[in-house]
């Protein structure tokens, strides 16, 4: 039976995998608080409550109250908006940047390519987030900063994936026929060649957007990332380690948050590498 | 093996000056006056007259740089802002806490990652081999600044096993290596798991079986040991992974390594000491990626005629 090959068709063959089903369940339930936090959470975020400070879950307030008396609850759902907004954003930005210059690098070749290999070899150099943290802690504590922090890194992936397929896809024989019959070269790349090279995309910004929210968090949990009080996970870990022998519940409860959907977005990362039969390769 | 020596030497040099020039920028990032906003708003015009001169802020960008680029080879980073000492004394100071931190995880990853891939790969489709990919998926998952805090929880706070902070290569070191070489033992796993269920395939090991010689032999003297070289690769690899990861480990553990020295010279707006932390990690990561690649062309002659 011929299953279609549109979006439905991708989602029905990805939650064949037991993982990316789970996956998906619960990146729904994410995307669902995130979308709806001002509604769902049941205090204000930033409300502050100095004499209750540093008290376990209770009835009133289900997963305790951090150091300043604020709802641990609310701090975790409205958290998942700036993760969410934090994990698409870097990923949109890193996936433009990424697309025009991979793909521009294995189309053009020659110099253009060399010139993206040696960029790319460059930024490769520094290890994890510690370009991000560089840029972070000179740029100072903002959204836009982390965006750009981590950005700044992040197109790389994208772009070596992308010139790979292009590389490959361009010797094909029916870019070779359009070619032939006078496609002129921007619309051959964006119309006959990227379309057949974006299914290793996808599967590489699934586990993008799982590592810009570690980054995220990362960078947060350091004090470089969102200006506080904003509520993010990573800096709610990073406040609440000081109180572990008194307070564990502000470890664990963010501790669970990043965990869950980081391992929802690997999850799915990984059916959808099955259900496209994508092997990635960047050299 | 002197001509793949040669090239990837050459080809190691643009990398250096890439990494240079993009530390060197990392200042000129500052949004307004680097020297602002590292005295403060209170600083006299003369003492900002002096630390731009010391930071040689003074002169056009193009001079700034040569200088940087040419203090380089002679050591010469920079003065530290705060302490006035320079910058690559003190980071020099710290490179062995760094050094003992990153050989010991990647050891732990090594150790936990061997027996478990092997053991994934030869039970591959039963309870062994879906246990040890979800623990590898699990691993995966929890990034350090979460593993750090939950193992404290566990075995300090709760068993008071082990020790919340300290130095040593004792006790106080068990906590942080562990933090930093999870997620490495896991990435490992998967790859021994992969390479060696591709070469466990090929003809030879049933060729091996076939003469009389056991599985198990045939496993581990011949399969194992063509796996090892792309998991040699992979390690060298994670090498910078484990440096550029060791900054938050450190933090967590008030672990005395470059990591932590990175995030005091950012809480000191200590700039010259933050270019100088960074650009010692990346470096370090690009020798390191370069003796992986020799080590490798070493050990596969086909690498070196490619």
């Amino acid at each position: 039976m011929s299953e279609g090959s549109g979006l439905l068709a991708l989602i029905r063959r990805t939650s064949r995998h037991r993982g990316a089903a789970a996956g998906m369940l619960l990146l729904a339930l994410f995307l669902l608080a995130a979308v709806f936090a001002p509604v769902i959470a049941p205090r204000d975020p930033l409300a502050q409550s100095l004499d209750e400070g540093l008290s376990g879950p209770s009835a009133s307030h289900w997963l305790g109250q951090d150091k300043f008396g604020r709802d641990v609850l609310s701090r975790l759902i409205h958290g998942a908006r700036l993760s969410l907004a934090v994990g698409l954003g870097t990923v949109g930005v890193s996936l433009l940047i990424g697309l025009a210059a991979g793909s521009l690098a294995g189309f053009l070749g020659g110099a253009a390519d060399r010139i993206f290999t040696g960029a790319c070899d460059v930024l490769l150099a520094f290890p994890g987030i510690l370009l991000a943290i560089g840029i972070a802690a000179v740029r100072g504590p903002s959204f836009g900063n982390v965006l750009f922090a981590l950005s700044v890194l992040g197109w790389v992936g994208y772009a070596r994936v992308i010139r790979t397929q292009v590389l490959s896809v361009k010797t094909r024989e029916y870019v070779d026929s359009a070619r032939a019959v006078g496609t002129p070269p921007m619309r051959l790349l964006l119309r006959h060649i990227l379309p057949n090279a974006i299914s290793p995309i996808l599967v590489e910004a699934t586990f993008g957007i799982a590592r810009a929210i570690v980054a995220e968090a990362g960078l947060s949990f350091l004090g470089l990332g969102v200006a506080p009080p904003a509520p993010s996970w990573g800096s709610m870990i990073g406040e609440g380690r000081h109180f572990l022998f008194v307070a564990p519940h502000l470890v664990t409860a963010p501790g669970a948050a990043i965990l869950l959907t980081v391992m929802a977005f690997n999850f799915i990362g990984d059916g959808l590498r099955d259900a496209l039969d994508v092997r990635i390769e960047t050299r | 093996m002197r001509r793949y020596l040669l090239g990837r030497l050459l080809r190691t040099v643009p990398v250096v000056f890439g990494v240079v020039t993009v530390v060197f920028l990392l200042i000129h990032l500052l949004p307004g006056d680097p020297v602002e906003i590292m005295l403060g708003e209170s600083a006299v015009p003369a003492q900002k007259e002096e630390l731009r001169r010391e930071l040689r802020l003074d002169r056009p960008v193009l001079s700034q740089y040569g200088s940087f680029l040419a203090g380089i080879p002679r050591g010469d980073l920079g003065v530290s802002f705060r302490s006035r000492e320079p910058v690559l004394g003190e980071i020099a100071r710290r490179i062995p806490a760094t050094l003992l931190l990153a050989a010991t995880s990647i050891t732990v990853a090594v150790f936990v990652a061997l027996p478990l891939g092997v053991l994934a790969a030869l039970r591959r489709g039963k309870p062994a081999d879906y246990l040890s990919g979800f623990a590898a998926m699990l691993s995966l998952s929890v990034p350090n600044f979460l593993l750090g805090p939950l193992l404290v929880l566990l075995f300090s706070v709760q068993l008071g096993l082990l020790p919340v902070s300290g130095y040593g290569a004792g006790r106080p070191l068990v906590l942080p290596a562990v933090t930093l070489g999870t997620g490495m033992a896991a990435l490992l796993t998967r790859m021994v798991r992969a390479t060696l269920l591709e070469e466990l395939r090929k003809e030879y090991v049933t060729a091996a079986t076939a003469r009389g010689l056991p599985y198990r032999s045939a496993v581990a003297r011949h399969a194992l040991r063509n796996a090892l070289v792309p998991v040699v690769t992979a390690l060298g690899l994670s090498f910078g992974a484990v440096l550029g990861g060791s900054v938050i480990t450190e933090t967590i553990f008030s672990w005395p390594g470059i990591g932590r020295l990175l995030i005091q010279a950012i809480d000191a707006r200590d700039y010259p000491l933050v270019q100088g932390c960074v650009l010692v990690i990346a470096l370090s990561t690009v020798a390191v990626n370069l003796a992986t690649d020799l080590l490798c062309a070493r050990l596969d002659p086909r690498i070196r005629y490619e």
